[in-house]
């Protein structure tokens, strides 16, 4: 008998996460860890943290990490990239770090065409906090800040940062995933590692939106939270590859 | 579907770490072979954790290890 699923390199020896049960953070963790060793950047890698539920990820990877205040992941992952050009640069940010406090950071770092990789968590909620209304909250979706749903009227629409960010010239991969069964982890891998290799080629920017369960915050089991994943939350953020301009160069 | 009475072609095996599973039942869910079950015992931090049941059925197709997000599953084949 052999073990088919080695332990991945760049990730703490049988660490157990701080997450809830179910949650798509250990999912997209073990994917971009185990791609670091796929790829061959770990050594050379360097992660910054959001703050949010993956503020302790420092605790998990076996790569050099650096904290960054609320939202400003991408603008410090500019000062890394652009003092050691050498490094494997990406940040690891949810959304309510990404496309709420660090707007402005995330659009121009993408309109700089920084040579970074971005992943981004899209849960719709702030899970860290205790589940309030995100930007990208849905409509109609209750949280706790939003209890009888959320109104268009009052609190807005889901913001699609994504797209925004797709449509400059200076991104160069841009890609729609979500972590709502073994096909889409699998789509997820790929999504990842082909923003990794956009870096490790020199082309430029490149972000990936995982659409991940917070089944705590969502008050749903983590099967139920997949499936809404899948059933609700991909009409209003649709997947697939949203920019790919590797080929121009 | 694959036929549950008959024995699986290829055997593997899978291993759960009691003390790392949080019970999210993932793995349980998406085993096409209905190998794992829910415990009844608690583990140290109070969940059900995820136990084989049918480890015969098992054919190593690494679904439950790539949706356990605690990597707390550890499959093995012949």
């Amino acid at each position: 008998m052999k073990l088919k699923n080695k332990w991945p390199k760049y990730y703490k020896k049988d660490v157990v996460t701080h997450y809830c049960p179910g949650c798509g953070h250990g999912i997209v963790h073990r994917l971009v860890a185990e791609l670091m060793e796929e790829l061959d950047v770990g050594k050379r890698a360097i992660c910054v943290n959001p703050a949010g539920c993956a503020v302790l990820a420092y605790k998990y990877f076996d790569i050099d990490m650096l904290e960054s205040a609320h939202g400003r992941g991408t603008a410090m992952a500019t000062g890394i990239k652009r003092a050691r050009p050498d490094l494997f640069v990406f940040t690891y940010q949810g959304d309510g770090d990404l496309s709420a406090i660090g707007t402005a950071e995330t659009i121009h770092s993408a309109n700089r065409g920084e040579h970074i990789s971005v992943i981004f968590i899209n849960n719709a909620v702030y899970g860290m906090t205790g589940g309030q209304m995100a930007p990208t909250t849905l409509l109609g979706m209750k949280t706790t800040t939003t209890p009888s749903g959320r109104n268009p009227g009052y609190d807005g629409y889901p913001l699609h940062i994504t797209d925004v960010v797709a449509t400059f010239p200076g991104v160069i991969y841009a890609e729609r995933v979500a972590v709502d069964g073994p096909a889409g982890i699998q789509k997820t891998k790929r999504a990842i590692r082909n923003a990794f290799q956009t870096q490790i080629d020199g082309l430029g920017y490149s972000i990936v939106e995982v659409l991940s369960a917070c089944p705590t915050n969502w008050k749903m089991t983590p099967a139920q939270s997949f499936k809404w994943i899948t059933e609700v939350m991909t009409t209003e953020f649709p997947l697939g590859v949203l920019a790919d301009r590797r080929k121009k160069g | 579907m694959a036929d549950m009475t008959e024995k699986a072609t290829k055997k593997g095996r899978v291993v759960v770490k009691i003390e790392m599973c949080k019970g999210c039942n993932l793995c349980i869910e998406y085993c096409k072979r209905k190998v794992l079950r829910s415990s009844e015992e608690l583990n140290s931090m109070g969940y059900h954790p995820a136990e084989p049941d049918e480890q015969m059925q098992c054919n190593a197709c690494m679904l439950c290890a790539l949706v356990c997000p605690e990597l707390a599953i550890e499959v093995y084949d012949e």
